[in-house]
């Protein structure tokens, strides 16, 4: 699993990849906390999980615990992109009701910040349309 | 062991079928029946019973009451919950003259106590029952909930030679013919999960239970505690988003870790216990639905088989 971060004016988008359970949890888990540690003004995270195939218990509960540190901190968090069988797993996890579930990674950005999606709009002009 | 006997099924209180919830399952019945023409008391009986389990059935209200027939001599129960109430009553009818029951307690909390003012079988002289568990104040809690001004029949009523052991978790324990084996449990006040074999079986009680999803070191040990089980019964009653969110610390797991941890032990069938009072027969089945598909989502190797328990469901070992 890795989980490369990039910052988009105020919100960070980290890259999730492969399976997220036991093992790739933490590491998810550690990016999260550290990109958003490192952006004191952020507003939010959306984790692109276009690449990502199977999510666990202990991956959801990832998400959850960065949706906390990121709420103590008036941000929020938001998934996108993700594969139909991991959209299954957060719907029969009921996970879509505590997590904003975008389908498009800049559709997640739009819903946080313009300044973060005009910076997004700018690297991805083709999906600015 | 051959049986498991499914007593009362329901979480934290016991509930009712409701006159709305009755009157939708008429009209979704009478729907699927227009047009039929019916020959025989027969016919009807097998429309009835091809109807989905909302329409023609009920996961029940009773709360936690499960019956493990040992094929012993002696009744077998785990929690006395509601749902001992009709067992005892069925135990009676089942059996003459003195018997003797061995009661198997998850933890004092009401739902899980509240029916044995209700055992019949405790009120019969010449009547042995036995309560086994992990806490030290069984004796003092059941007693408590007689007490006046909360009840107006004393413990002491009960002419039934009743008694209590105290069972030390982590080793094995020989008790009607069968291997018992404790683990403590995530839950206010502490909970115990129960591992019985016998005869080649193997069947977990693990109820009132959280599991810290994070905690590897808890997550292996609970996987080691249900290995290769046949049965393992486990409380499911809220969704994972729920019990790590706002109701993280309410003592209660999800179907999502039951299928992640029995899938890691190798267990044959999961069978989900401990439902959601706030839940109505379509939502449980929903929830059914949901879990066959999560356990097809993450097999690695082969099927395992998961069920909703009901009061007066049977599991043949």
């Amino acid at each position: 699993m890795h989980c490369p971060t990039r910052v988009y004016a105020d919100v960070v988008v980290a890259a999730a990849d492969g399976r997220i359970d036991f093992g790739g949890a933490q590491e998810l888990e550690d990016a999260m906390a550290s990109a958003i540690a490192a952006e004191s003004g952020t507003r939010g995270l959306v984790v692109d999980m276009s690449k990502v195939d199977y999510i666990s218990s202990v991956g959801l509960r990832s998400l959850m615990v960065a949706a906390k540190a990121l709420r103590a901190r008036k941000a929020v968090i938001a998934v996108a992109a993700l594969k139909p069988v991991v959209a299954e797993i957060f719907e029969i996890s009921r996970f879509h009701h505590v997590v904003d579930v975008r389908h498009t990674v800049r559709e997640a950005i739009a819903a946080i910040s313009p300044q973060a999606l005009a910076a997004w709009d700018r690297e991805h002009p083709a999906e600015a349309g | 062991m051959k049986t498991i006997r499914f007593w009362g099924t329901r979480g934290s209180i016991p509930v009712a079928l409701t006159v709305e919830g009755l009157r939708r399952k008429l009209v979704a019945a009478l729907r699927g029946a227009s047009g039929r023409r019916f020959g025989s008391d027969a016919e009807i009986e097998a429309y009835v019973d091809g109807l989905a389990f909302r329409d023609g059935a009920t996961f029940g209200g009773h709360t936690s009451c499960v019956e493990i027939v040992t094929g012993g001599p002696d009744f077998v129960i785990c929690d006395l919950g509601t749902g001992v109430r009709p067992f005892g009553q069925a135990a009676l009818a089942r059996s003459s003259g003195p018997q003797t029951y061995h009661v198997f307690l998850s933890h004092v909390h009401w739902d899980h106590i509240m029916g044995l003012p209700f055992f019949t079988p405790a009120y019969i002289p010449g009547n042995r029952v036995v309560i086994y568990g992990g806490h030290p104040h069984l004796e003092a809690a059941l007693r408590r909930q007689q007490e006046q001004p909360s009840f107006p029949v004393d413990f002491d009523t009960f002419r039934a030679d009743i008694s209590f052991v105290l069972l030390e978790p982590g080793r094995w324990h020989d008790v009607a013919g069968m291997r018992v084996l404790l683990k403590l449990q995530r839950h206010a006040g502490d909970s115990y999960g129960f591992r019985f074999e016998s005869q080649g079986k193997s069947v977990v009680y693990s109820t009132d239970s959280e599991h810290d999803l994070g905690n590897r070191r808890e997550t292996d040990a609970f996987v080691e505690f249900f290995r290769g089980a046949d049965v393992v019964i486990f409380d499911a009653m809220y969704s994972l988003a729920d019990a790590i969110s706002v109701k993280a610390d309410w003592g209660h797991s999800s179907n999502i870790a039951g299928v992640e941890l029995c899938h890691g032990a190798g267990v044959k069938h999961l069978c989900m216990f401990h439902h959601e009072p706030a839940f109505d027969d379509a939502s449980i089945e929903h929830v059914l639905a949901d879990t066959r598909r999560y356990e097809e989502i993450c097999r690695t190797g082969e099927p395992m088989k998961v069920t909703a328990a009901y009061d007066g469901m049977e599991i043949d070992l």
